[in-house]
């Protein structure tokens, strides 16, 4: 398997394999949709490392992500700048860290960047507010929506800011029974 | 939102976070990539091209920086990499920095690390492998991608029990038919017991005789009589009592016995380690957390959903919950402001309620015992009528079960609507209701036959059960079991292609008000598995009649499995009331464990109780089936016969069984203690975090009233900390403080120099 391919070198694989949760092949194939994406932006022969980056507006395109309510803040999530551009890295990263075997911890980091519409380190009630309206396309009524967010900060507000830090998450999290099983994307 | 000083607002009203607080180890954690400025991203990818060779100061800094957090992470084994929450080009940095310190390692070590990580490939990879190999995997994703993973869960457990029915067959042919077929090519020889004086073992043989009319094959294949019943496909057939191989002599009635045991062991064991996760999640949480808001906003979209329709459906699913969740705060409330009169007034219309279903249930029971023993009686007398009348006599238990299988859900959810509970008890108890409806009406079915077995004309029976109509009743009642499983799987097929494509079609070109009512078919969940544990059920209970029913079993759920796939994508909409996966998994294992339950009672009380048929089957020449056991551990060497009769004396079983009792009592009150220990964590939790507040806000208002001597400050607090340690950080908090740093009037910060005048390194 490692001899037939020109795309990376076996130092390469290697270090994917270590880094994600993907195997050779998986990568490859990775490698193969991160492709077809751009196909006249990304080389085939990624062995000096090239640097190029795929748009948000194709990635966010993909099948995986096209139906979901939180392609643009997933995407956004992985790049390195917040602006959604990703390089190969970032998108075997993020297809790693929502595939069936990350662990809860890793994905809860990465959940609750994505839920954080602001970026500042907390969901507010504004950042709630929004995760529910691109939930249910705004067909709850205001007071609904109020209601909603007030009942989630309550159950998750542990040290009393009326917003929810990463600790208060990760403790949500942990005992949400449905996390691991939804978030995840099959590639 | 009450002043508060810990957070500042800037020029335009919002909130942002005190510099002091992005100081703290445990924000720092979460390593966010920030819109960093141009310089500080140029510095991150010129650091992610180089290789671990270089040591430019600022990747030093921070190769330092993440050993130290590694130091502070991890003191004594390392986490493999893949599950740090870093960009990838720092994963790999890692890795390399990792690589080096390896080879400074001493032989033994890297050794070890080296096969660590080989045998960590070679998991993933068999994993990989393994998973390859599973059944249907391409169509549970497909599945998964329109319907999501409640609806997933269904099929991934109706793969489970075509491999659990696959496994209970291999056991059974291997020890039990095996040894048969090979006999004559092994030179084994069979011995077979029977007393053919005896009035008791008269075996007529069943054989259409003469010119065999086409419709009696098929009326035999249903029925499982005529030329079926004299095959291994039942009971009657295993005239083997020992087969004496040239060095070991097989004893197959032994054999048969401890095969049964044997596989509900294995379904047991199985289905317990499946249900292992589901139950220890449920332990932890408290009922009210269990379907939470939180559950349902932060894990409620599947990220999995990959068709539009879906999605769309999805999303109307998540409102309906939200809605519903709303409504029950709303009824929760009612509850709890009920009064006394209306109290009253509602327990008397549950209890009404309650006697009424009760009633229908024995009304149903009643019809059940009542047709069983009209149809064993019409196949005795050897009634013939017609080709289709003589069926539906065969047939009548399976009818009766069916409709009453399917008119009381319809009935319950009715009454349940009277009962006036809150909606999450209210769908729990129908379900309850329904499981307990299906179940018991196996055991209503084999107690009938059993009655009929064990009753003859005068008081006793000479050979302990009805020989002169059941002269091998076991076949018979393997017979009964076939027929279930048979018009189970008919009744399935029939559903979908008479009631559920013609259901799609009026709804979709039909505008009457009646399609508009009757609306397109949901995929029902629950009432869907109840279909399938209860045809389980058949197969643990009849595989001690029916050796081969598994085998029948594996193939009707093979076939199952497509036609609800098809259903599904044809004719289905998702339920608008969603069943969670988390819940769902429970659920299901929890009903088949009730269905397990069930049918060990049948089976055990079978075996131990009534006479064993003296004209058929291994063991003619015992009294009942469980005899062979003692009698075979007699036959055994002293030591370990005395061992085993040990064993089963009451002095073990008395003390095993108080054993057990302090291990629960123990394990209870450890489970009772963590709870406070949490409870007592979450408190502190919540004062330490408080604390952190009012500590920055103090420390905030002291610098504020001291504004000459920040220069003071800055020189003091960073002598104080390691220099080299904090630099790293320097670097990195910039891209912090970009964002922030406009937005303070005031210098805030209390040892964060802004970028262009640190100058420690």
């Amino acid at each position: 398997m490692g001899n037939k391919q020109t795309i990376f070198t076996d130092e390469q694989l290697d270090a994917y394999q270590d880094c994600t949760f993907f195997t050779r092949k998986e990568i490859l194939r990775l490698h193969g949709r991160y492709h077809e994406l751009a196909p006249h932006l990304v080389p085939m022969d990624y062995t000096n490392e090239p640097d190029c980056k795929v748009p948000l507006s194709l990635i966010v395109n993909m099948p995986e992500l096209k139906e979901n309510p939180f392609r643009n803040r997933i995407v956004e999530s992985f790049s390195e700048g917040g602006d959604g551009n990703l390089s190969f890295n970032e998108f075997v990263d993020m297809f790693s860290v929502l595939s069936e075997m990350a662990p809860r911890e890793l994905k809860a980091i990465y959940a609750f960047k994505i839920y954080d519409f602001n970026v500042d380190n907390f969901l507010c009630k504004e950042d709630l507010e929004k995760t529910l309206n691109r939930l249910t396309k705004e067909e709850l009524t205001p007071e609904e929506v109020e209601l909603v967010c007030d009942k989630t900060i309550e159950e998750a507000d542990l040290d009393g800011d009326n917003k929810l830090s990463f600790a208060d998450f990760e403790n949500m999290i942990s005992r949400a029974p449905d996390f691991l099983s939804t978030f995840h994307i099959r590639i | 939102m009450e002043v508060d000083s810990v957070f500042y607002t800037d020029h335009s009203g919002r909130i942002t976070s005190n510099p002091l607080l992005d100081q703290l180890p445990s924000y720092q954690s979460l390593l966010y990539r920030r819109k960093s400025s141009a310089s500080g991203s140029k510095r991150r990818t010129s650091s992610s091209r180089s290789t671990s060779g270089s040591s430019g100061s600022g990747k030093w800094g921070v190769h330092t920086f993440h050993k130290n957090k590694d130091k502070h992470h991890n003191p004594v084994e390392e986490r493999p990499i893949r599950e740090w929450a870093k960009p990838m080009a720092e994963k790999r940095r890692d890795k390399a920095q990792r690589l080096e310190e390896a080879s400074k390692l001493s032989s033994w070590k890297q050794w070890r690390q080296s096969t660590q990580r080989t045998l960590r490939r070679l998991r993933d990879e068999a994993q990989e492998w393994l998973s390859s190999l599973k059944l249907w995997r391409a169509d549970i994703h497909q599945i998964e991608g329109m319907f999501g993973t409640g609806i997933l869960s269904y099929f991934s457990f109706l793969r489970f029990l075509v491999m659990l029915n696959l496994i209970i067959f291999l056991l059974m042919f291997s020890f039990v038919m095996l040894p048969i077929i090979i006999a004559p090519s092994a030179s084994g020889n069979i011995t077979f017991e029977i007393d053919y004086e005896s009035n008791c073992s008269k075996y007529p043989s069943s054989a259409r005789r003469g010119l065999v009319i086409f419709h009696e094959h098929i009326t035999d294949l249903l029925s499982g009589g005529g030329f079926l019943e004299q095959t291994y496909l039942f009971y009657g057939f295993y005239q083997v009592n020992q087969i004496h191989f040239p060095n070991i002599k097989y004893n197959l009635a032994l054999a048969y016995l401890m095969t049964t045991i044997a596989y509900l062991f294995l379904s047991l064991i199985w289905i317990v380690k499946r249900s292992a996760l589901g139950f220890k999640r449920n332990l932890v949480q408290d009922e009210d957390r269990f379907q939470s808001f939180c559950n349902k906003i932060f894990a409620g979209w599947d990220f999995c959903i990959t068709n539009e329709n879906a999605a769309s459906l999805k999303r109307s699913s998540l409102l309906y919950e939200l809605r519903t969740d709303l409504e029950e705060e709303r009824i929760k409330q009612k509850i709890a402001d009920r009064t006394r009169k209306e109290k009253c007034r509602i327990y008397l219309i549950r209890f009404i309620l309650n006697i009424f279903v009760i009633g229908v249930l024995a009304g149903c029971f009643y019809s059940i015992y009542v047709a069983t023993i009209f149809s064993q009686e019409a196949q005795l007398l050897n009634i013939k009528v017609n080709f289709i009348v003589d069926l539906m006599y065969e047939y009548l238990p399976s009818i009766v079960i069916t409709l009453a299988n399917f008119i009381t859900p319809l009935l319950f959810s009715v009454i349940i609507n009277f009962e006036d509970y809150s909606p999450a008890f209210e769908i729990r108890f129908t379900l309850m209701r329904c499981v307990f409806m299906r179940l018991t009406s196996i055991g209503v079915l084999l107690f009938s036959l059993w009655s009929q077995i064990t009753h003859c004309k005068d008081e006793t029976c000479i050979c302990g059960y009805n020989h002169e109509l059941y002269s091998c009743w076991e076949t018979r009642v393997g017979q009964e079991m076939y027929k279930l499983t048979v018009f189970d799987f008919i009744i399935i097929v029939a559903v979908t292609i008479f009631v559920e494509f013609p259901r799609k079609l009026i709804v979709r070109h039909c505008d009457c008000g009646l399609a508009k009512w009757w609306g397109q078919q949901e995929f029902s969940i629950p009432q869907n598995v109840l279909e399938i544990v209860y045809g389980q059920t058949i197969c643990w209970i009849g595989t001690f009649y029916c050796p081969m029913l598994p085998a029948i079993c594996t193939i009707k759920y093979f076939f199952i499995f497509y036609i609800k796939k098809v259903s599904l994508l044809k004719n289905c909409r998702p339920a608008t009331r969603p069943f969670r996966a988390s819940s769902s998994n429970f659920f299901f294992l929890a009903v088949l464990l009730i269905g397990l339950a069930l049918a060990c009672l049948p089976v055990s009380v079978s075996v131990a109780q009534i006479n064993c048929s003296q004209a058929c089957g291994p063991f003619v020449g015992y009294n009942t089936s469980w005899e062979v056991l003692p009698t075979a551990v007699s036959e055994l060497p002293t030591g370990v016969r005395s061992v085993i009769e040990a064993l089963s004396s009451e002095a073990f079983a008395v003390s095993f069984f108080v054993v057990t009792c302090l291990a629960m009592f123990y394990v209870i009150a450890l489970a009772g203690a963590h709870k406070k220990v949490i409870n007592q964590l979450r408190e502190q939790l919540v004062l330490e975090g408080r604390d952190k507040r009012f500590l920055i806000q103090k420390l905030s208002q002291a610098q504020r009233l001291s504004p000459t001597s920040q220069s003071q400050h800055r020189s003091s607090s960073n002598g104080n900390r390691n220099s080299s340690r904090m630099s790293p950080s320097d670097r990195m908090s910039p891209s912090y403080h970009t964002s922030f740093s406009n937005n303070f009037n005031e210098g805030l910060f209390l040892a964060h120099s802004p970028p262009d005048t640190s100058t420690h390194v």
